[in-house]
């Protein structure tokens, strides 16, 4: 399994590495106070702070997890971006930004504290912190077993050389040099990653090619001949399509509850819009993220695709390594396809548009923590400012670099909790990603019903966590092996596949939520002034809906409608 | 603050040149290519980087002026 690089191919890793930790040189003097730090001084154009968008959520996680999930569902897989991703993004651009940005919140739980109260920013605050660290460790073990499984590298040391290489750039320019490294890493990934798109589509015979070999994978498996290469021709039923969930459960559970709570609440991702120079700008950000993303499915996922093609076909000699119980490991078929059309050279661009995923992810993740730690718990509970803003403004920025160091170094203890208990961290993983959904419903009925009160929505999200928690204690996915994947309590019903059982989750934790939220609403008292919610609620602001005077793609209203339009075409394309 | 398209465009004229000319060099080592079906991805990755890196290099420097 192990392939050989060459010294060509370290190179152009070494000159990656340089470039990454020489823009964070570079910007270090620029970084005076917390504000600068953490915030990016709010100054990033609007195409920058897109790009990083979208090259945050292309975390290491994302590109393995796509492209296994493309060997598994094929072009179902595809609901994640052009149903799951683009109107969530449309959302948060249009109708949350102005919210968000023109609050001057400098974090997500900010929002909550001033919209609602401090219990729910210090719930949702501690939550997140420890959310992150644990995604950012997952992560970096993933990464850093592959290698050592393929490469050869040894585990502990690319494990601290890529951990380390993140704190010195986050460390030395903060959120701006984050931002500016997301957008390199966007275009290696892309660039990275692209020759391995058309040497498999050539070696399989093209898309005509493709189909032809997964029409007997599908009718062996049960399924109609061309299920792998469409979308929603199979979401009918639930039993009648790979991915286990019918169009209800794709459209409602992931295309509004499970999108809606990762793109509009996630902090992590909407930072790159907090940073951005103008409240047109945020709102530009996600929209001008969206572009690229639509397109990222022909990266990502066609390979997986086809890998499962070329999986099937003994001629090709493709293969990919097996876990006890003898199924293949899904996580490899990148890393795999790499290794199998690439030659020296272009193969070290490869591996290095892994590594530039994996540190995107990671200082997404990095640079969210220490903003959360310095401003909603540090700030909050520990030391409030003094008043002198200049003097605070230093000792937030230093407390903001111990934390990158500290969140760095939590990220790799819980890498290695991982290697040894991953059963464990997965299923804390899956507990944490329970607080999105309630999360969003919270903060959409606070932007747009003033009526929503702060113990209302403390509850709601308490709730409907725990009602989350619940539902996966007594559901379980067909062929569970380990009460990690749900039924720890009783099992009350077994669903087809573990996706099913994830997007259920979140629609009742959504739904638990919400319910609870309204209607506390309407009987606990409304604490919070009409003047004191202006700017934070939709009723109570000026509405300015679109830019004036600027060019239709300068607007944020004609952006979203070149972006639904290119989803609708490709949905239909892809139908 | 400082233009991101100067970094990005010099690692890419770095990296395309270092590919391109890397795949000069190996343009007889069929035995090297047969991984990619017979193409040289070197020499065609290489030039598109170098393309990719010298007009973002380009944009930044009109934007100088």
């Amino acid at each position: 399994m192990k392939v050989d690089l060459g010294w060509i191919d370290y190179m152009i890793m070494i000159i990656y590495f340089l470039f990454v930790l020489g823009i964070g040189w570079f910007l270090r003097k620029f970084m005076k106070n917390a504000n600068a730090f953490l915030e990016a001084g709010r100054s990033m154009p609007a195409w920058v702070a897109g790009l990083a968008f979208i090259s945050t959520n292309l975390g290491a996680l994302e590109v393995m997890g796509m492209t296994g999930s493309g060997m598994k569902y094929g072009m179902l897989t595809t609901h994640f971006y052009w149903i799951g991703a683009i109107p969530a993004m449309i959302f948060l651009a249009l109708f949350m930004m102005p919210f968000y940005y023109g609050s001057k919140a400098r974090s997500v739980p900010e929002f909550l504290k001033l919209r609602y109260d401090e219990k729910t920013r210090g719930l949702n605050a501690i939550l997140f912190a420890v959310m992150t660290v644990l995604a950012s460790g997952i992560s970096m073990y993933a990464l850093a077993i592959l290698m050592e499984n393929v490469l050869g590298w040894d585990f502990n040391l690319s494990l601290w050389i890529s951990a380390l290489i993140v704190l010195g750039y986050t460390y030395l320019g903060g959120l701006s040099s984050a931002i500016y490294n997301e957008v390199l890493q966007f275009f290696i990934i892309v660039i990275g990653l692209l020759p391995l798109v058309f040497l498999s589509l050539k070696d399989i015979g093209g898309w005509v090619g493709l189909k032809a070999h997964l029409a007997p994978i599908a009718l062996s498996k049960g399924f109609a001949a061309d299920t792998f290469t469409t979308t929603w021709k199979y979401s009918g039923q639930a039993t009648s399509n790979p991915l286990g969930v019918e169009w209800f459960g794709i459209l409602f559970g992931l295309g509004f509850v499970l999108s809606f709570g990762y793109w509009c609440t996630n902090f992590l991702i909407v930072q790159r819009a907090f940073a951005a120079e103008s409240k047109e700008a945020a709102r530009k950000v996600p929209l001008i993220g969206a572009l690229p993303k639509m397109f990222i499915p022909f990266l990502i996922i066609v390979p997986g695709i086809i890998a499962l093609a070329l999986f099937n076909d003994p001629s090709k000699g493709f293969t990919l390594p097996l876990d006890v119980a003898g199924k293949p490991i899904y996580d490899y078929t990148i890393i795999m396809l790499l290794k199998q059309y690439l030659p020296t050279g272009v193969l070290g661009l490869g591996i290095t548009a892994l590594l530039a995923s994996f540190m995107s992810g990671m200082a997404g993740n990095v640079s969210a923590f220490n903003t959360v730690w310095t401003y909603d718990i540090y700030q909050s509970y520990i030391r409030p400012g003094t008043g002198d803003e200049e003097a605070d403004g230093k000792h937030y920025l230093k407390v903001g670099r111990i934390a990158t160091v500290a969140g760095i170094l939590l990220s790799i203890a819980s890498a290695y909790i991982a290697s040894k208990f991953g059963n464990i961290m997965d299923f804390l993983q899956t507990i944490f990603s329970m607080i999105n959904a309630p999360l969003f419903a919270v903060i959409f009925l606070g932007m747009f019903w003033k009526r929503t009160t702060g113990h209302a929505a403390f509850t709601g999200l308490l709730l409907g966590f725990l009602m989350a928690l619940l539902h996966h204690g007594l559901t379980i996915p067909a062929g569970a092996t380990t009460l990690f994947k749900g039924g720890w309590i009783a099992v009350l019903h077994t669903y087809p596949v573990e996706m099913a059982q994830n997007f259920w989750t979140a629609i009742i934790a959504f739904t638990v939520s919400t319910v609870f939220t309204v209607g506390l609403s309407l009987v606990t008292r409304k604490i919070k002034s009409d003047a004191e919610l202006k700017g934070l609620v939709y009723s109570l602001t000026p509405h300015e809906l679109d830019a004036k005077g600027l060019a239709w793609y300068e607007r944020p209203v004609g952006l979203a409608i070149l972006v639904s339009v290119v989803a609708v075409i490709l949905t239909v394309m892809f139908w | 603050m400082v233009d991101i398209r100067i970094p990005i465009g010099l690692m890419f004229t770095v990296v395309g040149i270092i590919i391109s000319v890397f795949g000069f060099f190996t343009m007889s080592n069929t035995e090297m290519y047969h991984k990619s079906l017979g193409v040289n991805v070197n020499i065609i990755m290489g030039l598109l980087m170098l393309i990719f890196g010298l007009v973002m290099l380009y944009f930044a420097w009109r934007k100088k002026k």
